[in-house]
């Protein structure tokens, strides 16, 4: 493991929290204006949520609107709504009966949270070693195998990547759907690390081809360091910064990319459910899944973002 | 004070009987004369180098041999092509390519000719040479409009903010680190599914926005999604050519010939930062492509009839054991537009600007 431990000296302890408390103001701003615009986005849509194809009688309607406060004002509903979201209530799931989207939630979450993270180590382990390798063997046949492999990576759109492995690899050896055993996850991680991995492959191995060049790389083998010492200590070390800055995207991706491969899987995860919400027009869920969704994604990229001013000393606080 | 004399300094007087000087050095020197004396290569504009480096650039010029072909492929092709995207023929059904269906076999032993259905037809008897045509027609479409949106916003933005600097600038990236940090793909999912009835509202009820119904609301409301939300990279990249750019002698210089603030930005800023432009630009388009395709393919892209790549290669999920050659072209497509748009732009980054080459990959 790369340690930093030296990073720490340059920054000074106020600046960091400083930096900190500016970052998460920001989150919490974004937050809010995506609740505001999602809230608002919703009230744009005619009708209501309890309409299907027998429509209910006007008392039933009535009825239901006051059960779930839609008779109120706007703003009071927003802000009965953001009441409940702050302690932790995202409402009611309207066409699941009983269950409420907190509970949709917390079962569908931990699925998609253990193969989204398989996915993400895969990505980043693999890119790395990949783009390195591609990087020091510069120009050779191995060199042009990744980048062909990693170009080709970036324009296959995820949910092609999966059907094309569920339908070839899934049927021959009947890993289908769901996530029974271990095997069961090979393919969906596949699928979702594909364009992450070929991401982070290119970035690692420009970077690395960046770093080679540097003055201070020839020093270090001019010192007779050994080669992998050289390649560790001091090229991967700044090759990876890029790469971090890269995590929170390729969370994003990864989050949003589970909605396409938990379909074609039938993994009973989050983005499916997000998904066969959005055709049902389940309003509450869409917009709780959005703002667990977002609250997610932007903590990240808070924490991607503290990380890289640790990892790199060069970078002042501001 | 006397001047220091300098020692041994040779005293040189021009004798001009000794130099040989003939009448015919003082003439005008001709056009072969000068030609021998410029020692530098002829000055090559910017688009000339730019494109002998592109030329230069094999998968480049490949790609955009391809990206030519798509444009054609998806523009011209369906306005010639014998089948139409929406013509549903209920006698030919899930015919492979290059089959015929009982009806056009009598025709065609009666001698006459009928157009192949190169990629067969799919369940409602819908030849799929021509929805892939119409298919990548959408698909160009909204990756060239998202990309002109982008182009326009994101570059005014971003010089506006670049060239005032101090407070507006602050202000200004300070909403685009906001609108950066939105997760796009939920926002836009979100956006398409309640923007669909306040813009058909809108078409129905003012006569002036009737072009909305015939564009497509899902169509209206994915530009309106990436105008909202994807000009932000843009700006920012903007705005970095532009810190180092206002630096420079030819916009003081401009400023001190009274040029207005605005004329700086459009003649002077934005003309220079053009290569970054038309990088950034290029490799837009494949990802607004990536997106439509995305939301087509879990049913919230463009409406049916229209086909769209993504769309299409959802519908071929149906029966895709029976006929996996809908899928595998549906994906081979829309694979190789994205590819070849991506190389493209790679390829024109090393020609136009080869100093974003670090940052990006």
């Amino acid at each position: 493991m790369i340690s930093y431990r030296k990073a720490k000296r340059y920054g000074d302890d106020t600046d960091m929290a400083k930096y900190i408390g500016k970052r998460l103001i920001y989150a919490v701003i974004t937050l809010w204006i995506i609740s505001v615009i999602t809230f608002t986005l919703m009230q744009l849509v005619p009708g209501n949520p309890f309409l299907s194809e027998k429509a209910p009688s006007a008392a039933t309607t009535a009825a239901l609107e006051a059960k779930y406060g839609l008779d109120k004002p706007v703003l009071q509903q927003y802000l009965t709504y953001m009441g409940g979201a702050l302690t932790g209530d995202l409402g009611p799931s309207i066409k699941h009966r009983g269950l409420t989207v907190n509970d949709i939630i917390a079962q569908g979450f931990p699925v998609s949270a253990r193969l989204g993270g398989v996915a993400l180590a895969v990505a980043v382990v693999l890119g790395l070693v990949l783009g390195s390798v591609a990087a020091l063997k510069r120009g050779k046949w191995q060199d042009n195998v990744i980048l062909v492999f990693a170009t080709g990576g970036i324009s296959m759109p995820g949910f092609l990547t999966s059907t094309i492995l569920l339908l070839s690899i899934g049927v021959a050896f009947k890993l289908t759907f769901g996530l029974g055993s271990w095997q069961h996850y090979i393919l969906p991680t596949a699928a979702l690390s594909l364009y992450p991995m070929s991401y982070i492959t290119r970035l690692t191995r420009s970077s690395m081809l960046d770093i080679m060049g540097q003055d201070y790389m020839r020093t270090a083998k001019a010192k007779g360091l050994a080669q992998p010492k050289v390649l560790f200590k001091h090229a991967l070390r700044n090759a990876v910064l890029p790469v971090i800055t890269y995590l929170g995207p390729a969370l994003a991706y990864t989050l949003t990319g589970s909605f396409v491969v938990e379909k074609v899987f039938t993994v009973p995860g989050l983005g499916n459910e997000f998904i066969s919400s959005i055709l049902n027009r389940n309003y509450p869920m869409i917009m709780g899944t959005t703002l667990f969704l977002a609250l997610l994604i932007i903590t990240m990229n808070v924490i991607v973002d503290i990380i890289y001013k640790i990892v790199d000393p060069r970078i002042t606080f501001k | 004070m006397d001047k220091p004399k300098i020692p041994h300094m040779p005293t040189f007087q021009l004798d001009i009987e000794k130099l040989d000087i003939r009448p015919g050095d003082f003439d005008a020197a001709e056009a072969s004369d000068k030609e021998s004396l410029v020692i530098l290569r002829d000055s090559v504009g910017f688009w000339k180098e730019g494109l002998s480096r592109l030329r230069r650039n094999p998968i480049a010029m490949i790609s955009l041999v391809f990206v030519i072909i798509f444009l054609i492929g998806a523009f011209v092709v369906p306005e010639i092509y014998p089948y139409s995207y929406e013509h549903m023929d209920k006698l030919s059904p899930h015919l492979y390519p290059m089959q015929y269906s009982a009806a056009e076999e009598e025709l065609r032993a009666a001698g006459e000719f009928v157009f192949p259905h190169i990629m067969g037809t799919d369940a409602l008897g819908r030849d799929t040479m021509i929805r892939l045509l119409m298919g990548s027609r959408i698909s160009l479409l909204v990756g060239i409009v998202a990309g002109t949106i982008i182009l326009v916003i994101g570059s005014i933005y971003g010089a506006v903010a670049g060239y005032f600097g101090g407070r507006v600038d602050t202000v200004m990236m300070r909403i685009v680190d906001i609108i950066y940090s939105v997760p796009d793909i939920l926002i836009i999912i979100i956006l398409q599914v309640t923007l669909k009835f306040p813009l058909t509202r809108l078409a129905e009820s003012v006569s002036v926005f009737a072009w909305i119904n015939k564009v497509g609301v899902s169509l209206i409301s994915i530009f309106i999604v990436f105008a909202l939300l994807y000009w932000v990279g843009m700006a920012r990249i903007v705005r970095g050519q532009i810190l180092s750019l206002k630096q420079q002698e030819f916009v003081t210089a401009a400023k001190a010939l009274g040029a207005s603030n605005g004329r700086i930005i459009r003649r002077h800023l934005l003309t220079n930062c053009i290569g970054t432009l038309i990088v950034t630009t290029t490799l837009q388009i494949p990802s607004s492509i990536f997106t439509e395709s995305f939301l087509s393919f879990i049913g919230i892209g463009v409406a049916a009839p229209m086909p769209s790549l993504g769309s299409l290669a959802s519908d071929a999920m149906d029966g895709v054991t029976t006929y996996p050659h809908r899928l595998l072209s549906a994906a081979i497509w829309i694979s190789l537009i994205i590819l070849s748009f991506n190389l493209l732009g790679d390829g024109l980054r090393d020609a136009f600007d080869p100093r974003l080459k670090k940052d990006k990959s």
